[in-house]
């Protein structure tokens, strides 16, 4: 008995270690991006609160939480909050599988990669009930484009995994990791042989994220905020942390699927540099998430039909054929897998 | 099946409170989905009655209402009014001041134009192209600043001429918490000399600028995929419509009264029209980049015809314009008609006139008719915008509301002289 209350509370301990700095690092997150979007656009971005601005994103948490939260008066009350609640929780569900270093996760399920694709798959209910329970016009047309554009580009991303399974032979994360291990470093990893694939997850990754240029469901010039022009005040902070969380960990899920994870990109025969550690993750997802920002800062929007061409008439008959080249590649040995 | 189920389509308030309404429209769209059967524009929101209030007061006093009507073309619409009084008159201001005026002119168009890419890009989402397009428009509300002491409703064009001469000296960034050091010096590079030296150091780097916003925008997929064929308005019905300016120009018909039916120093500047292909709001972007290029020729021009001729910049008119206040220190009668000016304004013989010029947006014309007052009986603004705006219905049917958005943008709508 002792020892299950123990095991209970050290799962807690540990879903706490990984929780709190995703939040954190969404804080942060969101400073950087006005930080170098204002710098892309010749302006400052924040630099008022505290030194350099750091504090922005804290004193906007305190803000949105202090706000308050209005319901629109023939919204369905139980699935407008309930809207938020589901777009949070799969978000922040997702981190526990994705593994920080050799054996540093939460869960090293086998399933792991289906786990995640179940859990991106729920956050988009989060966003159509918003847009649903609203009973707001905007909103309704944003969760309709999120809906359309989500479940599309779920296909492709869906089969770039494929890929990623086949050359990999297993739906464990760090099994993935360990798979593009080699002598080689960096021309081990799985972007070479699934160099297009790695493209289309990467722009599929980022329309599942509804940011820029594909951010049709929030839509700021056309439907205003979209799924959440009703919200404000906390309701509101939770859609944006989800958001963020996702975005991080997209970009995580990137470094960790197609760049080796935490694996260095010299060969391990040079010493210390080509050890690998979770800085080498980090500094993956660090890339990817500045992608995310770049894009905002330099793109026009999408139309959304033009999304959807987009989805169905390249990416998903790219991926389905590159299923195949995968499977050739594996069954022939063109590649080295593992070293 | 479904017998009795009705299917019916929505209706949609776009605005007045919207960030792509471009001030106060209000469209009430009937959507099917997303596909928009029917745009109803409701305007009127921003009415000041600019028509009737300048009914009860004397000529002069109403040209800084001009200024409000399209506030970011400011210039370009006193020009039409000015000329309107002018003709009236049977004026003519001195040549310097047609040159100070057609360099304005083309200084307001850069302006506007400017304003438009920045607000299309970020109503199609792309944010960066509409703050460098703010930086350039600083440096040319400072040349506004420095000739009439404000940065948008100048009043600087009168019967008879402009408000006063050039300054020689363009006024400097001071140095303050936020300017100062390497950054203050990067600020009055150009400003060391007088406001013609400040605009050629200007106009040799804008073509550098208009290439960047090019560069963002000119063959980015996405742009193209979100402007081509995208509100495509052919020249039948540009013309039935009364279409002027760009969106004219943009439907391939060669029509810009600046070279028609040349005013102020149009005539003598050498400029081409730009036209487009299609109609699309693709060839009208393209149409208004290159516009863009060519006013950066024309003020090149003004400002070396500027340099190497002096001369008055107000005629010596007394009736009509305000006498130099020196002479009003010793002279009795500068004393009288400054007063009397001042006061009571000056009659305009009776008749009506029409003048035009070809503001940034279209063909900006004034109808005014005189009883022999001092104010006019009658004042009739017609403004682009508002022309333009009515065939909003019949080229938006069809589209997809992200259209709506981007036909807004290619309007180039501003509600001050759409509600007057």
């Amino acid at each position: 008995m002792a020892a299950e209350l123990w095991l209970v509370f050290w799962t807690l301990l540990k879903i706490l270690a990984i929780t709190i700095p995703v939040i954190l690092a969404v804080a942060m997150f969101v400073y950087w991006e006005r930080k170098v979007i204002g710098w892309m656009h010749v302006r400052m971005g924040p630099n008022k609160i505290g030194p350099l601005g750091l504090f922005q994103a804290f004193a906007d948490v305190v803000k949105l939480l202090l706000k308050e939260v209005v319901v629109p008066a023939n919204a369905n009350r139980f699935l407008f909050f309930l809207a938020p609640l589901l777009a949070l929780v799969p978000a922040l569900a997702a981190w526990a599988v994705v593994p920080f270093g050799q054996g540093l996760v939460l869960a090293n399920v086998n399933a792991g990669v289906l786990y995640l694709l179940a859990m991106s798959s729920l956050g988009v209910y989060g966003i159509i009930l918003a847009g649903w329970a609203s009973n707001s016009r905007y909103a309704l047309l944003g969760a309709m484009r999120s809906a359309a554009q989500v479940i599309s580009y779920e296909l492709a991303m869906g089969m770039a995994l494929i890929c990623v399974l086949v050359l990999a032979g297993s739906l464990n994360l760090t099994a993935i990791v360990d798979a593009q291990a080699g002598p080689k470093g960096l021309f081990d990893w799985f972007w070479l042989p699934l160099l297009p694939v790695f493209v289309i997850y990467w722009i599929s990754g980022v329309a599942e994220t509804n940011r820029a240029p594909f951010d049709v469901a929030e839509g700021e010039s056309e439907i205003v905020a979209g799924f959440h022009v009703e919200y404000s005040g906390s309701a509101f902070a939770i859609f944006f942390l989800a958001e963020y969380a996702n975005m991080i960990l997209i970009s995580f899920l990137a470094a960790v699927l197609f760049l080796g994870g935490w694996l260095s990109p010299f060969p391990v025969s040079w010493g210390w540099i080509g050890t690998p550690g979770f800085g080498w993750l980090l500094v993956k997802a660090f890339v990817f998430s500045f992608l995310f920002l770049w894009f905002r800062a330099t793109f026009p929007r999408y139309r959304y039909d033009q999304i959807m061409r987009l989805g169905w008439k390249v990416f998903i008959p790219i991926t389905i054929v590159w299923v195949l080249v995968a499977g050739c590649m594996k069954y022939f040995g063109w590649v080295t897998i593992g070293g | 099946m479904m017998s009795g189920q009705e299917i019916r389509n929505y209706t949609m308030n776009f605005g007045p409170q919207h960030p792509a309404a471009h001030g106060v429209l209000r469209l009430v769209l009937e959507m099917d989905g997303e596909t928009v059967v029917k745009a109803d524009p409701h305007i009127g929101l921003l009415h000041r009655a600019t028509e009737k209030l300048a009914e009860s007061k004397p000529f002069n006093q109403s040209i800084g209402y001009m200024d409000r009507l399209d506030y970011v073309s400011m210039m370009c619409n006193e020009h039409g009014y000015v000329r309107a009084i002018e003709q009236l008159l049977g004026i003519q201001a001195p040549i310097r001041a047609q040159y100070i005026r057609t360099m304005f002119d083309e200084i307001t168009r850069i302006l506007n134009h400017l304003m438009w890419i920045g607000s299309n890009a970020l109503d199609l989402g792309a944010m960066a192209v509409f703050l460098y397009a703010f930086r350039e428009r600083e440096e040319l509300m400072d040349c506004y600043e420095a000739v009439s002491g404000a940065r948008m409703h100048a009043t600087y064009y009168r019967p008879g001429g402009v408000y006063r001469d050039l300054p020689a000296r363009m006024p400097q960034y001071q140095e303050s918490r936020w300017h100062k050091g390497k950054d203050l010096k990067r600020l009055n590079r150009w400003r060391e000399g007088s406001m013609l030296d400040f605009l050629d150091a200007f106009t040799d780097d804008f073509p550098t600028k208009v290439d960047e916003y090019e560069n963002l925008l000119t063959d980015n997929r996405i742009w193209k995929q979100r402007t081509v064929d995208i509100g495509v308005v052919s020249p039948e019905q540009a013309l039935a419509w009364g279409m002027s300016g760009p969106m004219l120009r943009g439907s391939g018909i060669e029509w810009d009264l600046r070279k028609k039916q040349p005013y102020a120093a149009y005539a003598d500047v050498d400029f081409d029209i730009p036209v487009g292909v299609h109609g699309d709001c693709y060839d009208r972007y393209l149409v208004r980049v290159e516009e863009m290029r060519q006013s950066n020729r024309i003020i090149k021009q003004c400002v070396k015809w500027l340099r190497e001729h002096d001369g008055p910049v107000m005629l010596d008119n007394y009736k009509v314009s305000p006498p130099p206040r020196e002479s009003m220190k010793t002279d009795m009668e500068a004393l009288i008609h400054h007063f009397k000016l001042f006061t009571e304004g000056y009659g305009v013989p009776a008749g009506e006139t029409y003048a035009a010029v070809e503001a940034p947006k279209g063909e900006f014309g004034v109808y005014l008719i005189s009883d022999g007052a001092n104010k006019p009986f009658r004042l009739k603004v017609r403004a682009p915008s508002f022309v333009h705006l009515s065939s909003m219905d019949a080229i938006v049917a069809g589209h997809m509301l992200p259209d709506v958005v981007a036909m807004i943008g290619t309007y180039d709508v501003v509600f001050g002289e759409v509600d007057r």
